[in-house]
């Protein structure tokens, strides 16, 4: 069986977001980029279940390679990078829906959100773009016999679904428990794993990004005597009006 | 031409953030002086559906169709992909929540239709379509535009208010066509969360963090809850420890929330915790340490030992609030 995982390179997550150009260019100097933590919890699961044959495939440019490495050093088996800036998410979707189709695989496995743009949506173009089902934000994983077995937050709760291969599926929280970690054999293993490198294909750009607003500066925030916790709800009630 | 809802209903009952979406589909339903219709699939009562109407909605589309008793992104986005064209949707609204996330790409393929995920404020301008979203966690919002002739969107909840608005309303099935069998994946069991309120559904968040020392604590957490009429929630070690259930956790890898109150006991503020709760309108916070980063990001602050203040608070909050 073989899986595709789309591995998101993006800004760490303790990262101190910046930007250019009139604030509408994110400023990548001194960013540390990684693996989307989404995205590892589900090369992390992929691997743990096993005997699967598993492509990483990242939508971007050079740099990206470094990211994708390090997805090889993790296990996966090979790496594809579509060589072209990602626009947006319906053209990322539609690169990874190629992909799939030219390599025959059964399985697409993205992060539930990219850490970046907060999309969490590619999963569900990918498989609009292929037109087969998608279970988003899966908390649990399992294949059995020629089938998965996958649970999910709905609202209020959580669902077990059963999906017949192919399918796209993003992974939430709880998908692996802790992301594996490279160890060096790993490491060393990865430089000679083959990178493919793809021409992009076709598809026009839906939506684009403006003006990056930083939050407004909080207004200090107002301290309460330990031992006079009648004032809070004073506050609470009188000044913020929300109790 | 309109502006399609997508009313997702929950055993039969919709919710605030149903009619948050009408709010908000009706608001730019006027600007661009069109109508808002809702889609809703599966049964519901005819005074629910009336409901929509107090809110602006103008036409409901009722469907009912066995291929559609369970779930499945592929089928209901078929539904909804008739329903749009049927109406000549150009703008097509979900929520932003397990299911509107679901289905909004999907429809956004078909119909060539570029999606904005996340939405929080009506758009600042109709043409070009730009509205206003999340980035980078939380940590900053961005003018996104929209360049496709229809647009889909999925409205962040809890950030457009609920505006009454009470209009005609006019209510019909509508047969959708879908092949049967058409989806790979189906749900086999549901689990609800027993008892309370969800997180995501709560005015009021009352969340605890490690300061709590250990789940034998969470007592008067839920104490606090009960008075406020809130849910509670934590910070990621504390439910990685297993001191409260996973659904629990809320920020960056978990729930992104954005309630009018959250009460942060014993939690010290990472950024990865802040990036899920920084849309609150009030955060209070509660922590022994002056210089936790908690302090930046609320509004109201006590520097204490939350054993101790809590307790005192929930008395305090019960006489006020004459429970
Ligand atoms: C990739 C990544 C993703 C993450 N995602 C999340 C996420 O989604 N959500 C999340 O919450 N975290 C997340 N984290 C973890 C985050 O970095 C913090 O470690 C975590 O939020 C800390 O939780 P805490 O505040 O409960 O505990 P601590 O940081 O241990 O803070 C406890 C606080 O309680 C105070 N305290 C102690 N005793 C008392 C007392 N008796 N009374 C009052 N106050 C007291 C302390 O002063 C301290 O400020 C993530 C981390 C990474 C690397």
């Amino acid at each position: 069986m073989k899986a595709l995982v789309c591995i998101g390179h993006v800004p760490d997550t303790t990262s101190k977001i910046k930007f250019t150009n009139n604030n509408t260019k994110f400023d990548s100097t001194d960013i540390q980029y990684i693996i989307g933590p989404y995205e590892e919890l589900a090369l992390t699961r992929l691997l743990e279940i096993g005997g699967l044959h598993i492509t990483v495939v990242n939508v971007g440019q050079k740099e990206t390679e470094t990211t994708l490495r390090k997805a090889l050093a993790m296990g996966a088996n090979d790496a594809v990078r579509v060589d072209a800036e990602p626009t947006d998410a319906m053209f990322v979707a539609k690169q990874i829906a190629e992909v799939f189709k030219i390599g025959n695989y059964d399985l697409v496995v993205t992060g539930k959100e990219s850490i970046d743009y907060n999309g969490g949506q590619v999963d569900g173009m990918i498989a609009g773009f292929l037109d087969i089902d998608s279970v988003s934000g899966a908390s649990k994983f399992e294949i059995i016999n020629d089938k998965a077995v996958i649970e999910r937050e709905i609202d209020g709760g959580r669902e077990i679904i059963e999906a017949k291969f192919p399918f796209v599926t993003s992974a939430g929280k709880g998908f692996a428990h802790e992301p594996k970690i490279p160890n060096m054999r790993g490491i060393m293993m990865a430089r000679r794993k083959k990178l493919k490198i793809m021409p992009a294909f076709e598809q026009e750009q839906a939506t684009k990004t403006g003006t990056f607003y930083l939050p407004d500066a909080k207004p200090k925030c107002k301290m309460v005597q330990a031992d006079n916790v009648q004032e809070l709800v004073t506050l609470l009630h009188e000044e913020a009006k929300i109790i | 031409m309109s502006i399609l809802i997508y009313t997702e209903n929950f055993e039969g009952k919709f919710k605030k953030s149903t009619f948050e979406l009408a709010s908000y589909g009706n608001e730019i339903a006027k600007r661009t002086g069109t109508e808002v219709v809702a889609i809703t699939i599966g049964k519901v009562s005819i005074d629910a559906l009336n409901e929509l109407g107090k809110y602006g909605v103008q036409k409901v589309l009722v469907v009912k169709n066995s291929e559609l008793n369970d779930f499945s992104v592929k089928a209901y986005s078929v539904a909804i992909e008739q329903a749009a064209k049927a109406v000549k949707a150009e703008v097509i609204i979900f929520g932003n929540n397990p299911s509107g996330r679901a289905i909004a790409p999907n429809i956004s393929v078909k119909l060539n239709a570029g999606l904005a995920p996340g939405v929080v404020d009506l758009p600042s301008s109709i043409k070009p379509f730009t509205v206003r979203k999340k980035a980078y966690s939380g940590k900053v919002t961005v003018d996104f535009v929209i360049s496709t002739d229809i647009k889909v969107l999925t409205l962040t909840q809890n950030s457009y208010k609920v505006i009454e608005s009470e209009t005609e309303i006019s209510i019909s099935n509508f047969d959708v066509n879908i092949p049967a069998g058409l989806y790979n994946a189906k749900p086999i069991k549901t689990v609800m969360n027993t008892g309370k309120l969800s997180v995501t559904d709560a005015d009021v968040l009352v969340s605890g963090g490690r300061g709590l020392k250990g789940p034998e604590n969470w007592k008067m957490v839920e104490e606090m809850a009960e008075i406020l009429n809130a849910a509670t929630c934590c910070s990621r070690p504390v439910s990685d420890l297993e001191w409260r259930p996973h659904h629990e956790h809320v920020g960056q890898t978990g729930k992104v929330v954005a309630p009018d109150l959250y009460i942060a006991l014993g939690i010290s503020g990472a950024v990865q915790h802040l990036a899920g709760v920084n849309g609150s309108k009030v955060i209070v916070a509660i922590n022994t340490d002056a210089d936790a980063p908690i302090f930046e990001a609320a509004d109201y602050g006590i520097i204490g030992d939350v054993l101790d203040v809590v307790p005192k608070l929930n008395t305090a909050l019960r006489q006020f609030k004459g429970k």
